[in-house]
């Protein structure tokens, strides 16, 4: 391989609070970049890691890359114009729960209708960390914060299906102890042309310990999540012998191999490529205790992307135009001599 | 009566009626036609916000005021020569405009007892009302003779009577002996994808131009000379437009492909909408989700290696202003255009104002100066948007253009320049350096930072809102964040020294200077040149570099008996210029109504100080 993942550290001191969620992400992408590198063969340079305010929006100091930290909310505006301005970049964007779906809600959605070409990683543990401890767009229902001393009133968002409702291409979800997985969530954002959001389920230790803990722990992780490839059975459990069916109302169902004539022929095969959002949006809202919490690339369809569109045009036009430099263009249309 | 031609200097024609009755067409086409004959012309728009007010009503009158002259003309003209009311409410709304020589052309067929009574009239005779009766009245059935001559058309009623018009502008050419050729060509074009409807608005302008022959609707008609010009090619331009060609040509200049952000907002949006269309030279434009996705892919594009444009309105600059605090501390080139227009809030939309200064200079958090300037005429957008340009790309750093509803909606006959005659933009973009690459190490003579874009081999870094060493690391060391500080105000303060100086109108020690920005510019002329011929000792100081002011601007101001601080608002320019410099005393001359000066404020104010 061209890199390691010593290429991609910066020397700047890794400042997150011990046993951060954000550390394994963080050691993930290092890992996987030095293979998409490879398999895209990109040169250091190319990369550029975007962020708006946040914990995990100090990530682009950590990146020994070009990187743009910038205003809260507003990441996926930046990455937005520099994948536009040179679309040969390879755009990286952290951003938290509360970046991208509260104060930047309106440009992720849009960036995700679009569909332009850059790599969203939503950092999502359901808490605001660097203000100190308040509820997110994604906290649960009744969470109990300091802005929510009684509990919340309202309902969170879950980011892949806000994903789906802008027409996203791309949804994967990893999981900050699954550093394997995520790695190769990372490359397969990488390879996917188009607009491609991971949610990270993150723990924040200090003000919402346990963000994730009904499915993390390791005692049971592999009981309460499926972590779902294209292209192979929807089957998960530390037996393996638990997988996903359809019942006769179309709706998704938990059923055990070998239990009430199951058998590995019935479970479904995920089709991660379908431009069909039903399925993906039932695996996507499955929650424990009633089903696994889908972890890996669940949707991954193919579209043209924004910079493209903008290119081809760009060029057509150009191709069409007789208006090629400035002087062209001053003496277009109606003018007049005087002498 | 013998039918007479009389020249004449220059007249003003105010055309007005519903929204929806074409209004600013018929002006744009009265005026393209006379800038085609080589006038002197001004416009002036002045509509409503709602695309189709309310028919009949006061609020729904749309206008479109032209001055043309057989010399350049620097303003739209207080009162019209020729006032067009094609309904009763853009009479009353207008009459007040009317010299008390003027002729005004009124569609009687509008003049029913509803309408009548829409525009407030409390007797029928409108005129007598008004105290207009006096004037020359043309009071033509203009919408039964459109139907007359498009009766065997072949076109439903509606379509014949938006017709009307072109029958006006028919009219409107037979009193000013202009040519119908123009107008011809512009419907043939403009028709091109419609052909059925060329051969019947050319019959309506021409039945409207023989009508008024034949009625002998002027007693004398008139015959604006052309103007004497500097030799060359001109044409028409707005200063929309103007603006968007001057970042374009900016964007040649530098080498360095244009990006634009932009939200729609009145009146701004025809910037967008003129950069959309230039694709062929390399223009990209990204019509945003908000202002503030506006700024913010502009920002990205300018981190990656664009010429980073952004074009708003005064809400769309509140909207971008913590992004624009992004932008200056990570230093990173942006042109911010601010087509002001009445605020606050929404204020009055389309109505004109001077009233972002403020906003422009101080409308951030943290210490975030900001170079500002302003263009003065709607041809002088042109070359501010290049000098913005050249100004942000050269020294690293956001500027903020401002013009105003009445500039870019307005429009004048402009000599084309060369692109040779304009300078190289030379940005600091390098590709490699010795040693590690420090994003905020500085020129020591101009404090400007160099420009090292992704893609780049070595030169790999990080920027951001968070105060940085000069090493490009995070720091919120107390020293250097005050060494910051002052080191990217010192940099947007080194840009006086590349500024042009101020060139006073007239004698520089005149007793009154008259002090103005941006679009008042046309009329603070008119006033002092009125001024001067009646013996006054008056001048004018135009300033158009504001934040920093230009190296000479004390010197100016020194020596006048007055200095009188003219602009369309509370005095926000007077009030800088007494924190920068206090040692003159500062009068003011404002007007606060969504409306550009009129002559005659000015020459007013000036009596008063000078006799």
């Amino acid at each position: 391989m061209k890199y390691t993942a010593q290429d991609f550290k910066s020397d700047q001191q890794v400042r997150w609070c011990p046993g951060c969620g954000d550390h394994s992400v963080l050691a993930s992408l290092q890992k996987a970049l030095p293979i998409v590198a490879d398999d895209r063969n990109y040169d250091l340079e190319r990369f550029v890691f975007v962020s708006g305010i946040g914990c995990s929006s100090r990530l682009p100091y950590y990146m020994n890359t070009y990187g743009f930290h910038s205003i809260h909310g507003r990441a996926t505006a930046i990455s937005t114009g520099i994948k536009v301005a040179n679309p040969n970049l390879s755009v990286w964007q952290a951003c938290g729960d509360g970046d991208a779906l509260a104060i930047g809600g309106n440009h992720f959605i849009h960036a995700i209708r679009r569909n332009i070409d850059i790599n969203i990683v939503l950092f999502n543990n359901r808490i605001y960390g660097l203000t100190k401890g308040q509820y997110s767009p994604t906290s649960p229902l009744g969470k109990i914060t300091k802005t929510s001393p009684y509990g919340t009133v309202e309902h969170p968002f879950n980011p892949g299906s806000v994903v789906l409702g802008a027409r996203g291409t791309f949804f994967a979800r990893g999981l900050d102890s699954e550093l394997k997985l995520n790695t190769e969530i990372f490359q397969q954002s990488a390879a996917h042309d188009g607009c491609a959001v991971t949610e990270m389920l993150v723990n924040c230790v200090i003000f919402n310990d346990g963000a994730h803990k009904d499915i993390s722990d390791r005692a049971y992780r592999a009981d309460r999540t499926i972590i779902l490839r294209h292209g192979e059975k929807m089957i998960f459990g530390a037996n393996n012998d638990k997988g996903l069916i359809l019942d006769r109302n179309n709706e998704l169902q938990v059923v055990t191999i070998g239990v009430d004539g199951v058998t590995e022929a019935d479970i479904l095969v995920h089709d991660a490529h379908t431009p069909n959002t039903g399925l993906h949006s039932q695996l996507i809202d499955m929650k424990y205790p009633d089903y696994p919490v889908a972890l890996g690339v669940i949707r991954e369809v193919r579209d043209a992307t924004y910079d493209d569109r903008v290119r081809d045009q760009l060029n057509d036009v150009a191709a069409k135009s007789s208006i090629h430099c400035m002087e062209d263009l001053l003496h277009s249309g109606a003018t007049w001599e005087v002498k | 009566m013998q039918h007479k031609v009389i020249d004449v200097k220059d007249v003003v024609i105010r055309f007005a009626g519903d929204s929806g009755d074409g209004m600013q067409l018929t002006g744009t086409l009265f005026a393209d036609s006379s800038a085609l004959d080589g006038n002197g012309i001004s416009t002036f728009p002045d509509y409503p916000a709602e695309i189709r007010a309310p028919q009949g009503t006061i609020s729904g009158v749309s206008g479109f005021q032209v001055h043309i002259g057989s010399e350049a003309v620097n303003t739209p003209g207080d009162f019209c020569d020729v006032l067009v009311a094609m309904n009763p409410a853009a009479l009353k709304a207008n009459a007040k405009w009317a010299k008390p020589t003027a002729t005004i052309i009124v569609d009687t067929d509008s003049f029913d007892d509803t309408n009548m009574a829409k525009a407030g009239f409390k007797t029928d005779n409108p005129f007598t009302e008004l105290g207009v009766e006096d004037r020359t009245l043309l009071v033509c059935p203009i919408t039964t003779l459109t139907k007359e001559s498009l009766k065997d058309s072949g076109m439903d009623n509606k379509s014949i009577v938006r017709c009307k018009n072109m029958f006006t502008l028919g009219m409107c050419f037979f009193i000013f002996n202009k040519e119908l050729d123009n107008t011809y060509a512009y419907l043939e074009k403009k028709f091109k994808k419609k052909p059925e409807l060329i051969e019947p608005n050319k019959k309506v302008l021409f039945d409207g131009f023989n009508y008024a022959a034949n009625i002998q609707a002027a007693p004398n008609t008139y015959h604006v000379a052309p103007a004497k010009k500097e030799k060359g090619t001109y044409r028409n331009i707005n200063g929309n437009q103007a603006t968007a060609w001057g970042l374009l040509a900016a964007s040649e200049k530098s080498g360095i492909p244009l990006f634009c952000g932009s939200y729609p907002i009145t009146p701004a949006t025809a910037i967008l909408e003129e950069l959309a269309l230039h694709k062929s030279l390399g223009a990209k434009t990204l019509q945003c989700e908000d202002e503030i996705a506006g700024i913010c892919t502009a920002i990205g594009a300018a981190y990656a290696g664009n010429f980073a444009v952004t074009t708003t309105s005064g809400p769309g600059l509140s909207l971008k202003s913590e992004a624009l605090g992004l932008a200056m501390i990570a230093e990173l080139p942006l042109v911010l255009v601010d087509v002001q227009r009445s605020g606050p809030s929404t204020g009055i939309p389309t109505k004109t104002e001077q009233t972002d200064l403020n906003q422009a200079l101080y409308g951030r958090n943290g210490e975030c100066p900001i170079m500002v300037m302003a263009a003065h005429s709607p041809s002088d957008c042109f070359e501010k948007a290049f000098y913005a340009g050249k100004f942000a790309l050269e020294h690293m750093m956001p500027v903020i253009l401002l013009t105003e509803g009445f500039l870019g909606n307005g429009s004048e006959p402009w000599r084309i320049p060369s692109m040779k005659d304009y300078p190289e933009i030379k940005a600091p973009r390098i590709t490699s350096c010795d040693g590690p690459f420090k994003p905020f190490e500085r020129d020591p003579q101009t404090y400007v930072r160099r420009w090292a874009v992704p893609g780049t081999k070595g030169l790999e870094h990080r920027v951001g809102g968070l105060e940085k060493a000069p090493a490009g690391n995070i720091s919120s060391d107390p020293e250097n964040h005050e060494m910051m500080v002052a080191a990217r105000a010192k940099k947007v303060a080194l840009t006086a020294n590349d500024i042009p100086e101020i060139k006073v109108i007239g004698d520089p020690k005149a007793e009154l200077l008259l002090v103005g920005w941006g679009g008042t510019f046309g009329h603070l002329l008119a006033a002092q040149e009125q001024l001067v011929s009646e013996g006054r000792s008056v001048a004018l100081a135009h300033i158009d570099y504001i934040n920093p002011l230009p190296k000479n601007t004390a010197e100016v101001l020194a020596g006048h008996k007055t200095i009188l601080v003219c602009e369309l608002n509370s005095g926000q320019f007077a009030d800088y210029l007494r924190a920068k410099l206090p040692q003159y005393k500062y009068e003011q001359l404002n007007k606060v109504q969504g409306q550009p000066f009129i002559v005659k404020d000015i020459v007013d104010a000036a009596y008063k100080f000078i006799k």
